[in-house]
């Protein structure tokens, strides 16, 4: 049992949890949505700058929550920053398979992400590492929303 | 355990030891395993589990007594009739309410509260009115007033709490006035432990002339509720936090206000005539139980009742207190724990965080060690917002649970430690 806990809590998630990189207000953002999770609390914003070539130029965010879900919006942030819209869609697609315990889709990478892997083990827990994914598609496509994972 | 028990000199002090393991034979999922791991169940004050004679009568319903209430000639509908209606006279017993007309059957606590808000709230709004409501209320026991203060126009105010989760009775007397028509306060907070001074809020509130509805979820399994000694004016409970089943709760309401007040719903049991005309309604408690009602949960309620008194309530609270107590000696122990909720007479609770640890994470490795306890905000959001968290970890207790429970616990929370590396 411990080896699952292991898997989760691996020190580079327990480190983003601690210390969140991106995390603060983007003052140029043009895109920015809500997310929280009614069952728990957890709020995060997330704002970002998508420029007309919709690339994100910078991505960052705000909110409290478990070691999961900032260690997630952590890493997301750090991923998608540089990254386009649709590259974007793409890996959060492989990620949410990753972790729900699909098969990813052949040559698929997930990159750093594979550390939050470990929840597929903890299906109580999916929602903590994909919040902050729901919140950035949000942000993407239909800025000003506030989704929840209910 | 028995022969020490015999061997003990009787004498004026001395009570006769608590059988936990005699309790604990009566429940069987106690014998579940989760991970493994022998369970720890020690999220009570979300829900309890059942005794075999709350799962036994069950079974005899359905096998045995199975029909429609109050209306049929038949056998069968004469015993389903029985089950239900002895156990509102258990449920009176239990409540200590002057008449079983005064007991209401209803899904739970909500719905329990909801009746008042909407049938009582509606009929004593006048302008200006205020609602008084205490900080550390469940949302069962905040939003109904909320809807009833936007549907009429009257004011829901705050009855604040301080550091260590009491009410400021200062600043309630304060709020208290002419214009006051409810206080609603629970008896036992659950997201703290807080056992509130209901009957002294209750004096001061029909001082100032208005009624009191308190809400006795938390309290049921772990305080004697006397509803004449309250003189309280509605009081809610559900019986599945009181090792009854889900489903079925109880609104007590005192019965010169039961009499005046109009329906909650309208169908069939609640009338006595219906023309086009109009319709008459029936006496009470049947006016305010539209349909048919939950009739085996309603027996299995009174048979967890049974079950409280054959263990004895007062045998049950002083053992839940020697678990808090044990607790938060562990808890000093280690030291680094923050504990919400440290009022003086405190049930069955122990709310607490663990310093750059959120309370899910601490509730998920703990279950992977069989313990189960909640985490989350307990359906009391203000209360976080007052301890400027936005949740926190609970561990409840029940008859059944054991030190040694307690202990492990406290072994599981060093995991927590040991994978944060605190």
């Amino acid at each position: 049992m411990m080896d699952d806990l292991r898997a989760l809590y691996q020190e580079v998630i327990i480190d983003h949890s601690r210390q969140p990189r991106n995390f603060g207000k983007l003052e140029n953002a043009n895109r920015f949505a809500e997310g929280v999770n009614p069952l728990c609390g957890d709020e995060l914003t997330l704002e970002c700058l998508l420029d007309s070539q919709d690339i994100i130029q910078d991505i960052r965010f705000l909110g409290h929550g478990c070691a999961i879900s900032l260690a997630s919006a952590s890493i997301m942030t750090d991923m998608l920053k540089g990254m386009s819209k649709t590259d974007a869609e793409q890996l959060f697609d492989q990620f949410h398979r990753s972790v729900t315990g699909k098969e990813l889709d052949e040559n698929a990478d997930i990159g750093k992400l594979e550390v939050l892997t470990g929840v597929k083990e903890f299906p109580t827990r999916v929602k903590c590492a994909t919040l902050a994914w729901h919140t950035a598609m949000s942000a993407l496509n239909d800025s000003g929303s506030t989704v929840t994972t209910e | 355990m028995n022969t020490v028990a015999q061997v003990k000199p009787r004498t004026e002090s001395s009570t006769p030891a608590y059988d936990v393991y005699g309790v604990r034979e009566r429940f069987p999922i106690l014998e579940e395993e989760v991970y493994g791991k022998e369970l720890v169940y020690l999220d009570n004050a979300a829900s309890s589990q059942k005794p075999l004679e709350v799962i036994e009568t069950l079974r005899k319903y359905y096998f045995h007594q199975h029909a429609n209430v109050h209306r049929g000639v038949h056998a069968l509908s004469e015993r389903a009739t029985e089950a239900y209606e002895n156990a509102r006279a258990r449920v009176q017993q239990f409540l200590n309410a002057r008449n079983a007309r005064e007991i209401i059957f209803v899904r739970g606590t909500t719905e329990g509260l909801n009746l008042v808000a909407t049938s009582y709230g509606r009929q004593c709004s006048r302008a200006g009115g205020e609602i008084l409501v205490s900080e550390m209320e469940h949302h069962s026991n905040i939003v109904p007033w909320q809807l009833l203060a936007e549907q009429t126009g009257l004011r829901v105010r705050k009855i604040p709490m301080d550091d260590r989760g009491e009410i400021q009775m200062d600043a309630y007397r304060n709020l208290l006035n002419e214009n006051t028509l409810i206080v609603a306060i629970t008896y036992v907070a659950n997201s703290l432990g807080t056992v509130n001074p209901v009957r002294e809020m209750t004096a001061l509130a029909h001082a100032a002339g208005a009624v009191v509805v308190v809400d006795a979820a938390q309290a049921a399994p772990h305080v004697t509720l006397d509803v004449q000694d309250l003189k309280c004016d509605f009081l809610a409970l559900s019986g599945h936090k009181m090792y009854g089943p889900t489903g079925i709760g109880v609104l007590y309401g005192r019965e010169e206000l039961l009499e005046a007040m109009p329906p909650y719903q309208g169908g069939g049991e609640m009338i006595k005539r219906v023309t086009f005309e109009g319709s008459e309604y029936a006496e009470i408690p049947h006016k305010f139980e539209a349909g048919t009602p939950n009739i085996a949960d309603a027996a299995g309620l009174g048979a967890a009742i049974q079950f409280i008194n054959k263990v004895g309530l007062s045998n049950i609270a002083r053992h839940e207190a020697e678990l808090l107590d044990h607790t938060h000696r562990r808890a000093a122990e280690v030291g680094d724990f923050e504990v919400y909720g440290t009022a003086d007479d405190k049930a069955g609770v122990f709310a607490f965080g663990m310093e750059n640890v959120h309370a899910h994470d601490i509730g998920t490795i703990v279950d992977r060690e069989g313990v189960a306890i909640r985490v989350g905000h307990h359906c009391a959001m203000p209360v976080m917002q007052y301890f400027g968290i936005s949740a926190s970890a609970r561990i409840s207790f029940a008859a059944y649970n054991t030190i040694d429970e307690v202990d492990r616990a406290f072994d599981a929370l060093g995991k927590v430690r040991e994978l944060f590396k605190l």
